[in-house]
């Protein structure tokens, strides 16, 4: 019963799985596959080391998926993210960009669900359907740009102050714990009410204020990998910062970095809906907050219009949600041992 | 975690917070090192609201354009009144000098004017604080309480059906927007919808009409869905920290000592595994404390609470930049100041932390 075990029963080592140790080493002498249990034919004689870093990297993505695999939730929230991404791909096809002309609106205001409506219209008589539909495209753009963004500067602030330690270092983790104590959204409202009215503001907005997190991480991670001695050969052979930083320490960080996206963009959809819902979003594009906006201010509330506010927070609430489990599969698949997401 | 926030501050005696339970008992007793750990914190502290001034400053000179045409709102105004108007908010003097003025300023409490309401900053602010406190406290008290225990239960039989409910219903909370739950409890609860009557008030803290007692009832009716909104999409957090800090705990050799000694297992976990387990759990709330002020900020929007976050989004929507840079100001000083008062109280509570 209180057994020490965390999550799930876990066959795994402690090493992360999708580590690509030592890239170096490959390319310079075939190493005898030492630690791959799962390749059963050993390396091809006439392989290349090209050939034969491509085979690692394929066996630990196979081992990844057979591991990510035993996570239920984490096999729900892929499913459920590759549906929205196909709505919001095929959205020009299925519903077509008129969707969001207030002109030319094929319905009543505010009508309620119908055959012609499954999900009733707004006050400008546009299907709400569509436009959730429609929504999705912005929703899932912005949350995506957001999160690259913060995820760049995190790794970049992260491997930097890992590697370069000294003043350097310490300078950029005082800045990454400010901003890390700092209250995320306001910074973020305060950014998004000074510059204009853009999409571009809001990704920017977004991707400034969320980085710390990732920062820290991958600088943790980065100070592990580089006490190991084939960091110290790297240097010996000649290696300067930037192949230390790129070709060694770089590769075994994205793992983190990998895990760590997935969860920054439930966040970064959630902070665009906010903003959105504040007022702060570009007012010419259609999305999921915007509509909840929309809807506040259409008097929706007080009038009891349920249905024009409960699809855009399902939807919002879903793709969040579903980037949660995938991530907390890939962190728990990567770190067996950590049970939970923080 | 705010680990080893202050190192260079700190020194050797060791970076407090990451330090946790695998700290070393260092040469020296708490007698010497308690009050250098202080004093780096309190300085630290200094230096990030510092930092929060200088920000907000020039945060807010960003803007393109001119801070005077928000003011006039785009209406034709003449030379010598936009002048007045400079002249009125400081807008003429060099940077420089307008910046020293703003410190100076606010070292005193004085924040500034509100374009919108022509009153001091500071005024709203202090109206507004008392309800804010009101709606956040009650929140803060429960959603960490209600965290704690179902963490806790979660954890003590993880893995099981429980456990699963538990976490997921956790988890599926906090990825709601806040604003979307309050809304929909509006609808259901205050509005009324099929044979729901609408059982609570639409927004506001008072009725205006009661006296005394009846005052505190109309208060605490208007309080209920903002709690319940603020609680619910809170909670997951707490319980997902306490989760993992317990889970953490659970293998420890303590733990089959006090078992091999014949307690209970209910006895097991909360004299020797919970109290344990909290003292990560207690930092952690304090570090997520900055996603409480966002969470507040919209539920105060919804439900139109007078407090600091309903007189937020009011100067977002003018924009009133002098107000919405006092209130920046104020919920960042806030975090910073819970968080100092969480890193101060820690080593006191935790003994293997901050020598």
């Amino acid at each position: 019963m209180t057994t020490t075990d965390p999550d799930e029963p876990m066959p795994a080592p402690d090493e992360p799985v999708m580590a690509r140790d030592e890239p170096e080493m490959a390319r310079d002498e075939p190493v005898p596959a030492r630690d791959e249990p799962l390749t059963a034919s050993p390396a091809p004689a006439k392989a290349g080391p090209g050939a034969l870093a491509r085979q690692r990297r394929r066996a630990s993505a196979v081992r990844f998926w057979q591991r990510y695999r035993t996570h239920r939730s984490g096999l729900f929230g892929l499913a459920a993210l590759a549906l929205f991404a196909l709505v919001a791909l095929t959205a020009p096809l299925t519903v077509g960009s008129d969707v969001q002309s207030v002109t030319g609106a094929p319905g009543r205001p505010m009508e309620s669900p119908s055959l012609e409506f499954p999900l009733g219209t707004d006050q400008f008589g546009r299907s709400l359907f569509g436009l959730v539909v429609w929504g999705s495209r912005v929703s899932l753009l912005v949350g995506l740009l957001a999160t690259v963004l913060s995820v760049a500067i995190g790794a970049l602030i992260g491997i930097t102050a890992g590697h370069f330690r000294g003043w350097f270092a310490t300078v950029m983790m005082r800045i990454t714990d400010w901003f890390l104590v700092m209250p995320t959204l306001v910074l973020a409202i305060a950014l998004a009410t000074v510059m204009s009215r853009s999409l571009g503001t809001i990704i920017l907005a977004i991707g400034v204020t969320t980085w710390p997190t990732t920062a820290r991480l991958v600088r943790a991670q980065t100070l592990a990998v580089e006490s190991r001695p084939y960091i110290e050969r790297a240097k010996a052979l000649g290696g300067g910062h930037r192949h230390v930083m790129s070709r060694h320490v770089l590769p075994n960080v994205m793992p983190l970095v990998l895990a760590q996206t997935t969860l920054i963009i439930s966040s970064s959809i959630l902070a665009e809906a906010t903003l959105a819902f504040l007022g702060l979003g570009d007012p010419t594009v259609v999305s999921w907050g915007g509509l909840l906006q929309d809807a506040r201010e259409a008097g929706a509330v007080s009038a009891g219009k349920w249905w024009y506010l409960v699809p855009p927070g399902i939807a919002i609430a879903v793709v969040a949600l579903s980037f949660t489990l995938c991530g907390r599969a890939v962190e728990s698949v990567l770190n067996p041992k950590l049970g939970v997401a923080r | 975690m705010t680990a080893e926030a202050t190192p260079s501050l700190v020194g050797k005696t060791g970076g407090p917070a990451e330090a946790g339970p695998s700290a070393v008992r260092g040469p020296r007793g708490r007698g010497t090192a308690y009050p250098r750990y202080v004093a780096g914190k309190l300085g630290g502290a200094a230096v990030s609201l510092l930092a929060v001034l200088v920000t907000s400053f020039f945060l807010f000179r960003l803007i393109p354009g001119d801070p005077v045409k928000f003011m006039t709102g785009g209406r034709q105004v003449s030379a010598e009144q936009l002048a007045s108007y400079r002249r009125e908010f400081g807008l003429d003097l060099p940077l420089w000098q307008q910046f020293t003025d703003y410190c100076g300023k606010a070292l005193t409490g004085d924040l500034g004017t509100s374009y919108q309401f022509r009153a001091p900053v500071m005024d709203k602010i202090s109206e507004a604080l008392p309800n804010t406190l009101l709606l956040t406290g009650t929140s803060f008290v429960l959603y960490t309480a209600i965290g704690i225990f179902l963490g806790t239960r979660a954890a003590w039989r993880n893995g099981g059906l429980g456990d699963r409910l538990n976490t997921g219903l956790a988890l599926t909370l906090y990825s709601i927007p806040p604003f979307w739950l309050g809304l929909l409890l509006i609808i259901v609860f205050s509005v009324g919808i099929g044979p729901v009557p609408g059982l609570f008030p639409t927004g506001g803290m008072e009725s205006g009409n009661a006296e005394g007692f009846g005052y505190v009832l109309d208060v605490a009716h208007h309080l209920i869905l903002p709690v319940v909104t603020l609680v619910a999409v809170e909670y997951g957090q707490t319980l997902l920290v306490t989760r993992s800090a317990l889970l953490d705990e659970m293998g420890s050799d303590y733990l089959t000592t006090a078992r091999a000694k014949g307690l209970r297992d209910d006895l097991v976990r909360r004299r020797h595994a919970v109290p344990n387990a909290l003292l990560p759990t207690m930092t952690l709330v304090f570090i997520n404390l900055g996603r409480t002020v966002a969470g507040v900020i919209l539920v105060e929007t919804v439900f139109s609470w007078p407090g600091l976050g309903g007189l937020f989004y009011q100067a977002l929507s003018v924009p009133d930049l002098p107000l919405v840079q006092g209130l920046f100001f104020v919920f960042a000083a806030a975090v910073i100041v819970m968080n100092t008062l969480a890193d101060l109280i820690y080593p006191l509570l935790d003994p293997r932390v901050g020598r």
